[in-house]
């Protein structure tokens, strides 16, 4: 039976991967040792990360490589693009992308553009790992998808798993990749299992994947939202209907030939997003398809996202917020007629 | 000798910038260094090109003393194919890693955590470099400068902080907006020295840089240097000056890095003035001439404007 880990072990193991296969690879961030290596004090490990996706990192790699920093984002991420662009692969950690406001100089000014700015004379390895989404009653500022802000800023590449193996093998290609890379992580995923092989793979970055074939219509789908297609997808199978579902993975680069060509075989697109309406990913995905699809389209692009609010604390409420199965089910039976 | 060509350079470089952008010839926002020169090349006379410097809006002092070819960002100015930075930067992205040179920077603080990272680099691939910081006293108050002191202490980074203090953030006199005298005292909020030079005189940033430099070199971990200097010209060319005035300006003037370093090292001995005329006349002449190469050479095609984007693509769209 092939083996099966939880999305924050398939992390954990693709950071073991890296830094074993390359000494500059240094991982940075609040909490990523949590105040372990004390072995004067019996505290060899302890948190390894808010998720535990860099425990063991500090046993192995040492604190030279692996580093609690102060909780200052715009300073360690600052100083995470002065490491990459003189010679080591820094793998930070942004707790959540929320805490990007207080740090988004680093990223937006300094690693998008260094090596534009120089004329191409630079590389920025930089590999941003930051936890996105609702769906742990965490509230407007610690569940945010901002991932459209950085796909936004020409420079950055920004990539989203959906599965544990996607997981692994999308970390590891970032952490190699040239540029900076945001790496995010659903946080309603990272203790859902999935297959992972041992070892060392990549899924190269800007490859969509079919995550389900169809014919009727296509579901485009990124992160947590592709288990929501996924859902979507089998109860409109119960009607007769054969969904396609796109899991995008990657949203800069962007897979648009895949997004075509999805459109291209059933005319009907239907894209799902957890981030609010307004300049986001699904308004792009349905842009792309109007300019570039529009005599595939046998219907309205139909977006369907969370609404243009901050997200809500109260259980009743983020449900109401975060789309689901059943309104993708809803829109898709509109679009059919 | 080769720190009084490095600030003569600097001087002939920026005074040539001014007469192009007010002759119509040159265009972009520059920010000019002229008076300066001591703390540019006081400091960057202890590094090498292992070394990393990360500059800011004014930094085409740092360059030149970094060692940074003229040609190229002169070339660069003109935005020009042949520039340092293929016409894509300009005045405030010019850089040269080849040269330790972490590039001039737009925004107010952002190269200080820059060069902390540069630091953490040389600590962790043990290269025995050191990486400098450089920025003004507007700076100091950014978050940026605390949060990459706090962290490059609390690491024992390999870095110098120095700290241009010229008396005005833009136009505004620092005592406007810095409730310390002092920014050197800054440094007692994260356990690290402060220590204050004068900007204008060379051998006083020279000592006191070099102490800097050793003990970051050393493993001792980071200093703040603070060295009080002016601009002779005003935050950019065109800037009309209203909010200082000429007797400050004279006072200033009076004590100027390339008067007092002639000054003396004529009084000791170890320099003639025939010498250092000749130095001047070079320095001229290369200018001169890089503005020549500069005009003469080719732009960039429109297409450029996609390429240098990404690594592994090389492109947007």
């Amino acid at each position: 039976m092939s083996r099966q880990l939880a999305m924050v072990a398939a992390i954990n193991e693709a950071l073991h991967v890296a830094m074993a296969a390359d000494v500059n690879v240094i991982v940075l961030g609040e909490d990523v040792v949590g105040g372990g290596g004390r072995q004067d004090q019996g505290i060899e490990e302890a948190w390894g990360g808010i998720m535990g996706a860099t425990k063991g990192l500090i046993k192995v790699f040492g604190p030279e490589r692996v580093r609690d920093t102060p909780i200052s984002e715009m300073g360690f991420l600052g100083a995470a693009v002065g490491a990459a662009v003189t010679g080591l692969r820094p793998v930070a950690e942004l707790m959540f992308i929320d805490f990007i406001g207080v740090s988004l100089d680093p990223l937006l000014n300094q690693a998008a553009k260094l090596r534009y700015m120089f004329g191409g004379k630079a590389r920025v390895p930089l590999t941003v790992r930051t936890s996105v989404g609702a769906g742990l009653r965490s509230a407007a500022q610690h569940s945010q998808s901002l991932y459209n802000l950085t796909t936004a800023i020409p420079g950055l590449k920004t990539v989203i798993p959906s599965n544990p193996y996607d997981a692994k093998g999308l970390l590891l290609a970032a952490i190699r990749d040239d540029d900076p890379v945001i790496f995010c992580e659903p946080k309603s995923l990272m203790f859902k299992t999935g297959e992972v092989p041992e070892g060392d793979y990549t899924v190269p970055l800007g490859t969509a994947a079919v995550a389900r074939p169809g014919r009727d219509l296509s579901l485009v789908a990124f992160g947590a939202m592709v288990d929501v297609a996924l859902a979507a997808a089998t109860t409109l199978a119960a009607d007769g209907v054969e969904a396609e579902v796109l899991d995008l993975r990657s949203l800069e680069p962007l897979d648009e030939p895949a997004i075509l060509a999805t459109l291209a075989k059933t005319g009907r697109l239907v894209v799902v997003d957890e981030a609010p309406p307004r300049c986001g990913i699904a308004s792009d995905v349905a842009a792309l398809c109007v300019d570039a699809g529009f005599d595939s389209l046998n219907g309205p692009v139909r977006r369907v996202t969370a609404p243009h609010t901050p997200v809500p604390f109260s259980a009743v409420l983020e449900d109401a917020y975060r789309p689901t199965a059943e309104r993708v089910v809803a829109v898709a039976r509109e679009l059919l007629g | 000798m080769e720190h009084y060509r490095r600030m003569r350079r600097i001087r002939a470089f920026e005074e040539k910038l001014a007469e192009l952008v007010n002759a119509g010839r040159l265009a972009g926002f520059l920010h000019l260094y002229a008076g300066e020169e001591a703390v540019a090349v006081g400091v960057c006379a202890h590094l090498g090109d292992r070394d990393y410097l990360a500059s800011t809006h004014r930094g085409h002092g740092h360059c030149i003393a970094k060692g940074v070819d003229v040609r190229g960002m002169m070339a660069e100015l003109f935005g020009r194919a042949s520039g340092i930075c293929k016409g894509k930067g300009g005045s405030m992205h010019i850089a040269d890693l080849d040269k330790g040179m972490l590039g001039a920077n737009g925004i107010v603080g952002a190269g200080i955590p820059l060069a902390a990272g540069a630091a953490l680099t040389a600590q962790v691939k043990k290269t025995g470099g050191v990486a400098v910081a450089m920025f003004g006293d507007g700076a100091s108050n950014q978050g940026q400068f605390h949060e990459a002191l706090n962290l490059a202490a609390v690491w024992k980074l390999p870095a110098v902080f120095v700290v241009e203090n010229n008396g005005y953030g833009e136009a505004t006199p620092t005592e406007f907006v810095t409730p310390v005298r002092d920014i050197a005292v800054r440094a007692t909020a994260y356990g690290i020295p402060g220590v204050i030079a004068d900007g204008m005189d060379f051998f006083d940033v020279y000592a006191k840089a070099g102490e800097a430099i050793a003990r970051a070199r050393g493993g001792d971990g980071p200093t703040l240097l603070e060295c009080k200097t002016y601009r002779y010209f005003g935050h950019y060319v065109g800037d009309n000056l209203q909010y200082r005035t000429k007797a400050e300006a004279e006072r200033w003037r009076a004590q100027d890095p390339l008067v007092l370093f002639e000054r003396r090292t004529v009084a000791d001995g170890v320099m003639e003035p025939g010498n250092l005329r000749r130095i001047d006349a070079e320095v001229a002449a290369e200018i001169e001439a890089a503005v020549a190469a500069a005009e003469a050479a080719p732009l960039p095609a429109p297409e450029d404007v996609l390429r240098d984007v990404y690594a592994n693509t090389g492109a947007g769209r």
